[in-house]
């Protein structure tokens, strides 16, 4: 399996716990698996919604384009071309970044910590490390 | 950097096997989560909105006209609570709050880390609320203490007791699931913090608060009191 298959795993794990974790903020799951009650306390405050739009459900989307992109990439058409590469890096590269942000959140402002949102940070942090070293790999676009 | 050609997929087809059985499997766990009879658990708001409480002040019984108000703070999963509720509130409505000498104010302070089930408890009573049945459902619940205590899931004791009051039970169960109450029942616990409740139950009578179990025959003398103090 190569990077770009790895990301399209990676994008699919991260969609499923996106999805849950939007579901369980609409009401359609009860309670969630998390241990710590961590995971209610971040789902519930105020900082759970970005310029009005649910994180999770930003999350779903994100990880839906990521998950596109490399499959993209992997099609034989596209081999050798850039583009599906480059477009990969700068969504990864504004997720990890947006990650960055939420873990800012959980540490400094809500004190909590969700596992949940632990594991979608590391699968974002893996999305984008990935996406990098394919990029160098395979090389500069405007080389 | 010399620009490479992308190399073709390792195994295209392993990789879509494996992609198509973690969708399978996710699709499958999502829809199981969905579809499953749900274990309710109330969340803890860490803010209150308006909304939340938009001048509720507690589930009151009694006459608005009465001088006195008495709030209890109490916690369904208590069993002073449900001591004071069973031997001592039915001659406290009788001979104050039908007799319109005082106004009762009841106020959940759910004391989650000895009582797992108080505020499930708490939230079941406001959704019994909802359908303007909170006293039947309020009673009900502290009545049959002693089977959802010691439960995991207390949910179904509570539906059961929903339905025995008369309550519509698809609304009472989406009023569970959502857990629209959960900031009513914080800002009631942040309202006894800011009084100095500790333990329940604890009164508040007249600007006083009264830790501890109260007889119906204190109630009265107090009530008594301060309605003479009232008048002079």
């Amino acid at each position: 399996m190569n990077r770009r298959m790895a990301v399209a795993v990676l994008a699919l794990a991260g969609l499923f716990i996106s999805l849950y974790l939007y579901l369980y903020k609409i009401g359609k799951i009860g309670t969630l698996a998390c241990g710590t009650g961590g995971c209610e306390t971040v789902q519930l405050s105020p900082q759970s919604r970005f310029l009005g739009v649910e994180v999770a459900l930003i999350g779903v989307f994100g990880y839906v384009l990521l998950l596109v992109l490399a499959v993209t990439s992997l099609q034989p058409k596209f081999a050798g071309r850039s583009a599906p590469l480059l477009g990969l890096l700068g969504a990864s590269a504004g997720a990890f970044l947006f990650t960055l942000y939420l873990k800012f959140l959980e540490f400094f402002v809500i004190h909590a910590i969700c596992r949940w949102c632990v594991g979608s940070a590391l699968i974002i942090t893996a999305i984008f490390g990935l996406s990098l070293l394919e990029f160098r790999r395979a090389g500069s676009p405007t080389a | 950097m010399a620009k490479k050609a992308a190399p073709p997929p390792s195994n295209p087809t392993r990789f879509y096997a494996i992609l198509g059985g973690l969708a399978v499997v996710g699709v499958g766990v999502i829809y199981y989560l969905v579809a499953a009879p749900k274990s309710i658990s109330i969340p803890i708001p860490t803010t209150i909105a308006v909304s939340d409480t938009s001048g509720f002040r507690g589930y009151l019984l009694g006459s608005s006209a009465a001088k006195i108000e008495i709030t209890e703070f109490a916690d369904y999963q208590c069993p002073a609570c449900q001591s004071f509720e069973i031997l001592q509130f039915d001659v406290v409505k009788r001979d104050l709050i039908d007799a319109g000498k005082i106004r009762w104010r009841y106020r959940d302070f759910p004391l989650d880390p000895i009582h797992p089930n108080a505020r499930l408890a708490a939230h079941a009573a406001a959704c019994g609320d909802d359908q303007g049945k909170f006293w039947e459902l309020h009673r009900a619940i502290y009545e049959n203490q002693s089977a959802w205590f010691p439960s995991r899931s207390a949910t179904g004791f509570f539906r059961d007791y929903a339905k025995t009051v008369g309550l519509d039970q698809a609304k009472f169960d989406e009023c569970m699931r959502s857990g629209k109450f959960a900031g009513r029942i914080q800002a009631s616990l942040n309202e006894g913090n800011a009084l100095g409740v500790s333990s329940t139950p604890s009164f508040v009578i007249g600007g006083r608060l009264y830790r501890g179990a109260m007889t119906s025959d204190s109630l009265v003398a107090i009530a008594g009191r301060l309605a003479a103090d009232s008048t002079k």
